[in-house]
């Protein structure tokens, strides 16, 4: 039989998933215990236990200064300007994608302005927005927003150009308006790949996020790790670097399951 | 005075003719069927009537006034595919129909009742009641074709043009379509025009078969004429033209 149809069973499908994480593991709890062997000081590769040991620490005792635990509040920092900044990206690239999709006026004015737009690289301009914003939140939510929209922007007007063309005369011939046209029949049609578009724009708008908290923050998770980078604390920085694997993959998870719930008839090219 | 009046009308694509000198006159509740060789222009003929496109030369008169320039609730159409909305739950699918006239495409407290009340009551007739809360995309291909018919007919267009709609369907699907479409054009006394590359199924529905073709052919240049109408068959009582006025006992009729 052909390799290209021989396909793993339930179980074996299972372990193979397992199988490159479980090899990364074994790679690294090696690589470390040969470091440390040598150097019982050495900081670069702390031990398994070490950072599960740093993690239990991190989440649950308060910071002796403020009284707060800080590994829940750079979460919460974080996650608050990730949100705010994908959540309007998400709206602006919806609306004008289908803007641009729908009307040739639009279309004409507007295509050439977000292609050159999108060449722009939003980390270069992340000077110009401390400059008008600011260092405060304004401007770390402005970066994520300018670095994912001309994204979305393209990648919604491209989808409603890609609806075929016999649904809009269809819809024309049953007495529908430009204004219904779009709401009723463009708008329902792209949400699954607005979903989808988030979905692949999230890895972007984490990197914008952790960026700019790198620079100039002071809370939030990309800041802590760039923090404790100082002392070499790898425990703490591997901590908050599987924390935010994590939430990424979570939300990841959450964003094709909630496709799934609300649009059904999409199907499986959406997912 | 003829329903729709196609006169002298010259289409091309570029520098490319694809129909020259078309013209052709039709009563109001004509079954016209459409016949031509692949990529002849009779999708583009259609798209002339729904006002998707326009003749490069000259005119198409509906009931004596020309068209609007954009497609319209007078006239329906039915594609071979994507011709219904996928994110429509069949009921809505035909709801549709109503709401899509209204400002912002939804139907509120009584209206949005009525028009699904009266949506079940197609979907019943049309033998799609029990499948009303499903998407199309779970409806075999004879049902999504009854669905596009059951769609167009509830904006009530005076005028249903149908691009090749059973091409993809099996022939037992296919007559009961046929039974289908005959029992609606009774009821309603539409003007229907239809593409099809099946003859027999092009006879047995119209009234008068049209035969797209190029009538010039440069073989250096094939594509240096376009095409027009060559034939127009009557094609009722069986497509044997005169006979009705003879006794009906003698007449063979096919089928
Ligand atoms: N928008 C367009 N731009 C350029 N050429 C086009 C366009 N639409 C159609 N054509 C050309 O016009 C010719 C006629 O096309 P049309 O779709 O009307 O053929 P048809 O008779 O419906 O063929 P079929 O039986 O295969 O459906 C084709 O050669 C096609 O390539
Ligand atoms: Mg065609």
């Amino acid at each position: 039989m052909r390799w290209i149809n021989r396909t793993p069973g339930r179980a074996a499908a299972l372990c193979l998933m397992l199988l490159p994480f479980a090899a990364l593991f074994i790679a690294y709890a090696l690589g470390s215990e040969a470091r440390l062997a040598v150097n019982p000081q050495d900081k670069l590769l702390p031990a398994p236990s070490k950072i599960a040991e740093t993690a239990g620490r991190l989440i649950t005792t308060a910071d002796r200064r403020s009284g707060e635990i800080l590994f829940w509040n750079d979460t919460f920092a974080s996650l608050q300007r990730l949100g705010l900044g994908v959540a309007i990206a998400a709206v602006t690239g919806l609306v004008t994608g289908l803007a641009i999709g729908l009307f040739p006026y639009v279309r004409a004015a507007a295509s050439g302005f977000v292609s050159v737009l999108s060449m722009v690289p939003p980390l270069a301009v992340l000077p110009i927005l401390f400059i008008v914003f600011g260092l405060g939140e304004v401007s770390k939510v402005a970066l994520v927003v300018i670095g994912i929209t001309p994204f979305l922007i393209r990648d919604l007007s491209q989808r409603v150009l890609d609806i075929p063309s016999e649904l809009f005369v269809k819809a024309q011939t049953l007495g529908a308006s430009s204004t219904v046209i779009a709401l009723r029949v463009a708008l329902p049609l792209v949400m699954p790949r607005l979903i989808q578009s988030v979905r692949l724009s999230l890895g972007p708008a984490w990197l914008f996020l952790i960026a700019s908290e790198a620079i100039a923050a002071d809370g939030g998770l990309g800041y802590r790790i760039f923090l404790v980078r100082r002392y070499l604390a790898m425990d703490v920085i591997l901590t908050y670097v599987i924390w935010i694997t994590l939430l990424a993959f979570l939300f990841d998870f959450a964003l094709r399951r909630l496709s799934q719930r609300l649009y059904p008839w999409a199907g499986e090219d959406s997912l | 005075m003829s329903f729709v009046s196609v006169s002298g009308v010259f289409k091309s694509y570029g520098r490319r003719p694809v129909l020259e000198a078309v013209s052709l006159e039709v009563a109001e509740g004509e079954f016209i069927s459409l016949v031509g060789a692949s990529g002849c222009g009779k999708s583009t003929f259609l798209r002339m009537l729904l006002d998707e496109e326009q003749p490069t030369r000259g005119t198409i008169l509906v009931d004596g006034m020309p068209l609007s320039g954009e497609p319209s609730q007078s006239r329906g159409i039915v594609f071979q595919r994507y011709s219904v909305f996928p994110h429509m739950s069949v009921r809505d699918n035909i709801v549709a129909a109503t709401a899509f006239q209204t400002r912002f495409g939804w139907l509120t407290g009584a209206d949005k009742r009525a028009a699904r009340d009266a949506a079940a009551k197609t979907l019943e007739r049309i033998g799609l009641g029990h499948v009303a809360d499903q998407y199309p995309a779970s409806l075999s291909g004879g049902m999504q074709q009854r669905l596009a018919i059951a769609q167009a007919m509830a904006a009530r267009p005076r005028i249903l043009l149908l691009d090749e709609p059973f091409g993809a369907l099996d022939p037992g699907t296919r007559l009961a379509m046929h039974a289908f479409l005959q029992e609606l054009r009774a009821e309603t006394g539409m003007t229907v025009f239809m593409v099809t590359h099946d003859l027999e199924e092009g006879f047995k529905l119209g009234d008068r078969v049209l035969v797209f073709d190029k009538p010039r052919w440069d073989p250096q240049e094939p594509e240096a004429y376009g095409a027009t109408i060559t034939y127009d068959f009557d094609a009722r009582d069986g497509g044997i033209p005169y006979q009705r006025l003879e006794e009906d006992t003698h007449v063979f009729k096919p089928r």
